[in-house]
């Protein structure tokens, strides 16, 4: 069997980043220490993004290219997971076409739950390609250091054998009940402890501890690390481990505090994908991850590296932002504000599961059908063609990685949508398909008849009574 | 072989409520203002009656599901009476029902009724509904200006008109309807706007502004048909009869294949052509005499121009803006006020603008009457553009 390793990356970051300084000016009245932090930007989630949505967006882009048949398992990681009972992993395959016989997992429990399942897949080399992917969509407390620190992402990682950019060298662990923060169960918000005592009895000594026997087992120098992916929202954390453990200054890897913040259970994986774009054949890059004790994962690059290019590496992401200043749509989008939507918003959202479940294969994988007759490709597939009505059976045809354009479009003031207007129209596929769809993230300026789109995972609707929302594909700009 | 309804059923009667915000009236009350002066106007009783139909679009939103809320609150006893529902066609429907039902011999006198109350909701626009279980989870959940608006886009891009000269295209459409609408007492919205005021509105769907839109309103109206000999047994002379009555809707074509290019809507344009077809017309743009279509949105009711082929396809903005449908052009269109005034209590719509036609061809219209008009076109669109549902009827004199 020849060697695993990772094969693929790629990250999802949500578009909206949330200018820092406004939020500070928005509790200037009341906290005014918070300005000290207000830089740069943190991405969050649209009113129509979750975990899992990011979750879907990265394991898309990482797989890229074809090799979905050959996926055998999946596990998403995350700490804000939808649905504590219903699996988020099996959303995620569904919604990305992946073969129904893919094993699936939901891990969590702590910020280093991807790491920690990254680690396992790598060690225990099961059949078939593996899928790690690591999403969070982080609460935090209006007025909190965390609404400044939070950020939201996804980061999915693919892995098996031939062609790998990045094999394992080893990997150590260790378990502790050391809290920095925790979240019970039900509970909105992280609680934190003291950041002083954080940085001195929980990262300088539980992740060194871990380091050491991990580079003492695998016989590496702390020197020979070229890249040290360290996730911390305490400043200056990284580079005192670094330090204490002889790993060159120059290794740490930047914790993307000011482009995008803390992503949570993906962060450490995010970095990681930050040390593969800028490494070189046969670099070290360790990898460590905090919260209930430690993961640390040591990894060397291959020749491959050099050739590789990921649908949506870290800095693409990173570079597709759009920076925002309305702190109250950060709060809208994330739960902490229930403005008045007025009547209209007060629908009832109940999703019919028989309904869903007939129609799974369109309405989560999207995918429609081809006419067995006069080849018309449609969405959504009744019995009878649209186009020659015939009642041949039609042939699953999958519609979500295909080339469409606008063909008419409006920008809906009236109806109710969490984030006005609502850009609806109809969507011409390339291929000859043509749906009526939900149009976003649309820059009006740069948005009309025949600009170019690409079909994104979104929640269609939020039942707020059951709380089960509605997932669909809605159409985005390619900018 | 066909031979279609020309000329076999004449209207005996027609009565129209008020429309408006009707907040002390309920669906049992506007029935009821409706189905009297129609009454009045046939000239017969109540009990002559062998049929009805009625026609409402919003259950929940309005009397409840089933024709039974009609047959109580006019208290039809014992008589067929049933309930249809086809989006903004529904009103014309109650009158296919009513006037087939007399064409095939089965009853004598029938009655067409279609009523809605809009004004029960606590908001305005038109009540938010679900679309079945199946759209729910994959249509998005837009309004109804926004399903029109497109045709916008569409329309701008086909003909290469700016946004500008489109928006004030439309915004004259709406212009000249409040002109009209400020001549009737029975309309919701009696007041004359300036083109300014159009044009500068709230955006409600782009481009529509909040004049771009028909009001909301609650209204009925009703016709009583029966065949010219009865008619004529019951002492009518001037006798209005049912030129043509079509109906066409979506396959699923426009919103799923590629051929439509969201400048006009197909519905139309088919159920024009058997309607012409069916009264025997040849050149709409000079044999009509007037028009009461669909202007939901202003941009629909200029699209309808070139669907019903009064304009040529292109050829519509420089109609309006030539004041080709006002009340003194070539062939007036909205002379009652049309959607934009009166409103669109969804059931009522359809008959409410037969109603106008009815008392033009009778030279009955007062401050609005046309001289000599010899057939009125009226039409509906249901849904959208690209799904929906259209209906055209035209009424006009049966020759003595």
């Amino acid at each position: 069997m020849s060697e695993i390793g990772i094969k693929s990356y790629a990250a999802f970051i949500p578009r909206l980043r949330m200018d820092r300084a406004s939020i500070a000016a928005a509790h200037a009245w009341s906290l005014p220490a918070l300005k000290a932090s207000g830089k740069g930007e943190r991405s969050f989630c649209n009113w129509d993004e979750d975990s899992i949505t990011m979750a879907v967006e990265a394991t898309r882009a990482c797989l890229a290219g074809g090799s979905k048949h050959r996926v055998g398992s999946l596990v998403f990681a995350s700490t804000t997971p939808p649905f504590a009972d219903l699996q988020n992993a099996s959303i995620v395959v569904n919604a990305c076409a992946l073969p129904a016989s893919t094993a699936t997992l939901d891990a969590g429990g702590s910020l280093r739950a991807g790491l920690s399942a990254l680690i396992r897949a790598l060690r225990t080399r099961e059949d078939g390609d593996a899928v790690i992917v690591a999403a969070d969509d982080r609460r935090s407390k209006p007025g909190s250091i965390q609404e400044m620190q939070y950020g939201g992402g996804a980061l999915a990682l693919h892995l098996g054998s031939g062609g790998i950019i990045a094999k394992l060298v080893g990997s150590a662990s260790s378990a502790s009940s050391f809290t920095d923060h925790f979240r019970a169960e039900g509970e909105k918000y992280d609680y934190y402890w003291e950041e002083r005592w954080v940085r001195d009895e929980g990262y300088l000594k539980i992740i060194p501890e871990s380091v050491e026997r991990l580079l003492k087992e695998a016989g590496v120098r702390a020197d020979s690390i070229d890249h040290f992916c360290m996730p911390a929202t305490i400043s200056g954390a990284a580079a005192a481990v670094a330090k204490r453990l002889k790993i060159k200054p120059e290794a740490v890897v930047d914790n993307l505090a000011s482009k995008c913040g803390d992503t949570g259970t993906p962060h450490a994986l995010m970095m990681l994908a930050v040390a593969l774009e800028k490494a070189t054949p046969a670099q070290k890059i360790l990898v460590v991850g905090f919260g209930g004790g430690c993961d640390a994962l040591l990894l060397e690059t291959t020749d491959a590296i050099r050739s590789y290019q990921s649908a949506s590496s870290v800095s693409a992401a990173l570079a597709r932002g759009v920076t925002d200043k309305n702190y109250t749509k950060l709060l809208s989008f994330g739960g902490e504000l229930d403005l008045d939507w007025g009547m209209r918003s007060e629908t009832d959202s109940k999703t019919a599961l028989t309904q869903l479940y007939r129609a799974q294969d369109q309405v989560v994988s999207f995918i429609g059908g081809r006419c067995g007759n006069c080849g018309a490709i449609q969405f959504p597939h009744l019995v009878a063609c649209v186009n020659c009505g015939s009642m041949e059976p039609l042939t699953p045809y999958p519609l979500a990685d295909e080339p469409a354009k606008v063909a008419t479009f409006t920008a809906d003031w009236l109806m109710y949508y969490p984030a006005p207007p609502l850009y609806v129209g109809l969507v011409q596929f390339d291929n000859g398909a043509r749906v009526l769809m939900e149009m976003v993230d649309v820059d009006p300026a740069k948005f009309d008849v025949g600009s170019a789109l690409r079909m994104v995972f979104r929640i269609k609707e939020k039942d707020g009574r059951r709380h089960f929302n509605r997932y669909f594909w809605k159409a985005a700009p390619i900018y | 072989m066909a031979t279609g309804i020309k000329d076999k059923v004449v209207i005996l009667g027609m009565g129209c409520s008020k429309f408006g915000e009707r907040w002390n009236c309920g669906t049992e009350h506007l029935l009821a203002e409706a189905f009297q002066e129609a009454l009045q106007d046939a000239g017969i009783e109540k009990g002559q009656i062998g049929a009805a139909w009625f026609g409402s679009a919003l259950d929940r939103a309005n009397v409840g599901n089933s024709a039974i809320p009609m047959s109580t609150a006019l208290r039809l006893e014992g008589i067929p009476v049933t309930r249809v529902e086809n989006m903004c066609a529904t009103g014309t429907e109650a009158l296919r029902g009513a006037v087939y039902a007399v064409a095939a011999g089965a009853v004598d006198i029938a009655l067409a009724i279609g009523a809605e109350k809009l004004k029960d909701t606590g908001y305005g626009g038109l009540p938010v509904t679900t679309k079945g279980t199946l759209n729910d989870l994959i249509m998005p959940y837009s309004s109804a200006p926004a399903g029109f608006a497109q045709l916008a886009a569409g329309y701008r891009t086909r003909y290469g008109v700016s946004r500008e000269d489109l928006k004030r295209a439309i915004g004259r459409v709406s212009w000249k309807s409040h002109q009209n609408g400020a001549k009737n007492p029975k309309a919701h919205i009696q007041k004359e706007v300036d083109l300014d005021t159009i044009l500068n509105a709230p955006m409600i769907a782009d481009p529509l502004g909040l004049f771009d839109c028909c009001g909301v309103s609650d209204g009925c109206a009703c016709a009583i048909v029966t065949t010219p000999d009865i008619a004529r047994g019951l002492g009518k002379k001037d006798l209005v009869t049912i030129k043509a009555l079509q109906l066409s809707l979506s396959s699923g074509r426009d919103v799923g294949t590629a051929g439509w290019d969201g400048s006009y809507v197909r519905n139309t344009r088919i159920a024009a052509k058997k309607a012409y077809e069916e009264a025997g017309i040849k050149n709409p743009r000079k044999e009509l005499s007037m028009m009461e279509v669909h202007d939901c949105f202003s941009i629909t009711e200029l699209v309808t121009m070139e669907d019903l082929g009064v304009s040529a396809d292109g050829g519509a903005v420089k109609d309006v803006m030539d004041g080709f449908f006002d009340a003194d052009g070539g062939v007036p269109c909205q002379i009652d006020g049309g959607l934009k005034c009166f409103g669109h209590p969804i059931g009522a719509s359809g008959l409410r603008m037969a109603y106008e036609n009815y008392l033009q061809l009778l030279g009955r219209a007062d401050r609005r009457q046309l001289k000599n008009p010899t057939y009125g076109l009226s039409h509906n669109l249901g849904g959208v553009p690209y799904s929906g549902v259209a209906a055209i009827s035209i009424l006009g004199l049966l020759a003595h």
